[in-house]
């Protein structure tokens, strides 16, 4: 059965399930590390319907991990959508009104061109011959699917974590293109603390023999142990430890006492091994290379002389930032040095800190004061765009 | 912050002074209600500090532009002369640093509105003076020890902040203790001891 998903994760790669819109010779992606991505294709979702005047769509950025199945069944994974409890027919965003769309980030591994997909030049997967790619990339390709759409300024672009990095460069490199911003549980730049943490998990998958210098689907295999290494040390951080505490405590998995060896003892190790072999199944192990590189190298700052103000001069973007009390992945510092740059750069700026223990996660998570923030953002700035409710 | 609802007829003095699409910035916006006033009657560019998480979060879902921050430490992110109003109504007597939030207020706007209870009212000089207690009434709900409120002021130490400041005062309302405001002719001396709330104009 795995097997048989970790197929389908493939195939979702090269023939994805969602609409692709792929770019010629004629088309190619300018990529920070230099050099030009061509062709390329972009997989992507959407969601209701775009008005006559263009003026209702909202983009949606996904995170490390996520995917363009924002609001249908993830056809890997057979689950829900990763924020259908926010984004449906009826819910806060109400795709009966706006037009929603959301890409597969370049890098990615479900359908956007990444180190899964077939290299032209070789006929074989790029692996580590794909240029590392940026969230300026990423975002750089998403203006591509945008003009695409013919739509001139996006009502909203929003997202969570490197989603919300994309949704600050959004604000930064395309200020005119963006009406509303709404970057959560987010920062700015990537701390140190976190690039180690995303260095550790790369390790672990380069450190896997299965993992062939990333030239593993060459040799018919997957880095799954590696991967799943990563994943667990890196799912540790999107909890807090009061949460993790509540949920696990130190109940044992199975058993009525500890059994003086290697097995999973612990429900909590048990529940983190689940966590990484369930993702090897949807994931590509090149990709989360890759991913992880994209947000260790955000610093919106440094592109501006170090003035993160400078990155949001003049801007009329109306925007709201919003992070959680107990994510120390993104703690509330990162979204309040945010929050200063922009009144610096005399922004409409709204920012919420949200009371929750469930960590960096709880972006995810159903947290009525988040969609209550949310959707008074949202219905103002529809007021301000003159879209009707 | 210390005032309920039903108190806050200095808020339409404050909306009076303020034009018709404004960018004002209004520092302890609490629940939001000036923004929304501001919002709804002059169609203003209104932006809002305030210091609880809570009111904040309430304030950006009703759709106002709020941001958690303290007057005392945060309004140095403001660019100069970045608003044409800067509203500071009832927190003044809250802040750490009252010189320091009143000369910020008045470098980030072109004009600052201040509002505050004047500790000359006769009733406060009545309490001290009779009683030789703290006031402790509806207008000021606090007892000395648990109060918000750590640097009260008079309508004249006020006068002379703005002074010390450079500080020109274009305008200034004070209003008794029904909420009617005081004949504009009056002097000084009068107004701190018949005005429970002042609003000032200010300009620098």
């Amino acid at each position: 059965m795995a097997a048989l998903r970790a197929r389908k994760t493939n195939n979702e790669a090269d023939q994805p399930s969602s609409p692709v819109l792929r770019f010629g010779a004629d088309k190619p992606l300018k990529l920070d590390a230099g050099t030009l991505l061509s062709p390329f294709q972009i997989a992507y979702q959407t969601y209701g319907t775009l008005n006559d005047a263009r003026s209702n769509a909202i983009l949606v950025c996904h995170a490390l991990t996520g995917d363009q199945h924002v609001a249908n069944t993830n056809p890997v994974t057979g689950k829900p959508g990763w924020w259908e409890v926010l984004i449906g027919p009826g819910r806060i965003i109400d795709t009966n009104r706006f037009f929603v769309i959301c890409s597969n980030v370049v890098g990615g591994c479900l359908g956007s061109t990444g180190p899964a997909s077939i290299n032209p030049a070789t006929g074989k997967p790029y692996g580590l011959d794909l240029p590392v790619i940026t969230i300026r990339d990423m975002v750089r390709a998403q203006l591509m699917l945008i003009d695409h759409f013919g739509i001139e300024k996006l009502f909203c672009v929003l997202g969570g974590s490197m989603g919300g990095m994309q949704v600050l460069q959004w604000a930064s490199s395309y200020p005119e293109r963006v009406f509303s911003a709404l970057p959560i549980a987010t920062g700015a730049r990537h701390s140190s603390q976190n690039i180690a943490f995303h260095e550790v998990g790369r390790q672990a998958v380069m450190a896997d023999p299965d993992w062939h210098g990333g030239k593993y689907f060459e040799h018919g295999k997957r880095p799954e142990k590696g991967l799943a290494v990563a994943r667990m040390a890196a799912h540790i951080t999107y909890l807090s430890e009061v949460a993790l505490h509540r949920k696990f405590g130190r109940n044992l998995q199975d058993r009525d006492a500890l059994t003086f060896g290697f097995d999973a003892d612990f429900q909590i190790e048990s529940y983190l091994r689940h966590q990484g072999m369930t993702f090897v199944d949807r994931f590509d192990a090149n990709s989360y290379l890759y991913m992880t590189r994209s947000m260790d190298y955000f610093d919106l700052a440094a592109d501006h002389g170090g003035r993160l103000a400078d990155a949001f001069a003049g801007t009329r973007t109306r925007f709201c930032l919003v992070s959680f009390t107990s994510d120390w992945l993104f703690p509330t510092e990162e979204s309040r040095s945010v929050v200063h740059a922009l009144n610096a750069a005399g922004a409409s700026v709204s920012f919420v800190e949200i009371e929750t223990d469930r960590g960096h996660d709880a972006f995810l998570l159903d947290e009525p004061e988040l969609f209550a923030a949310i959707n008074g953002f949202i219905a103002s700035a529809a007021r301000a765009r003159g879209l009707s409710l | 912050m210390s005032v309920n609802r039903a108190q806050r007829v200095d808020l339409e003095v404050v909306a009076g002074l303020i034009p018709p699409r404004s960018r004002v910035l209004d520092v302890g916006s609490g629940d939001g209600l000036l923004l929304e006033l501001l919002q709804e009657t002059k169609q203003v560019d209104g932006r809002g500090m305030e210091l609880s998480q809570r009111g904040v979060n309430e304030c950006v879902a009703r759709g106002l532009s709020v941001i958690q921050g303290d007057a005392d430490t945060d309004l140095e992110f403001y660019p100069d002369k970045g608003f044409d109003f800067v509203v500071l109504s009832q927190t003044l007597q809250a802040t750490r640093n009252p010189k320091l939030v009143l000369d910020e207020l008045l470098r980030i706007g072109n004009r600052a509105i201040v509002s505050f209870p004047n500790f000359g009212h006769w009733r406060v000089r009545l309490s001290l003076f009779i009683q030789g207690r703290m006031p402790v009434n509806d207008d000021l709900p606090y007892s000395w020890y648990d109060t918000p409120n750590i640097h009260f002021c008079t309508v004249r130490d006020f006068v002379n902040l703005c002074n010390e400041l450079g500080a020109t005062v274009e305008k200034a309302t004070a209003l008794d203790g029904n909420g009617q405001k005081i004949g504009l002719s009056m002097p000084w001396w009068f107004w701190n001891f018949f005005g429970q709330q002042a609003v000032f104009l200010l300009k620098r």
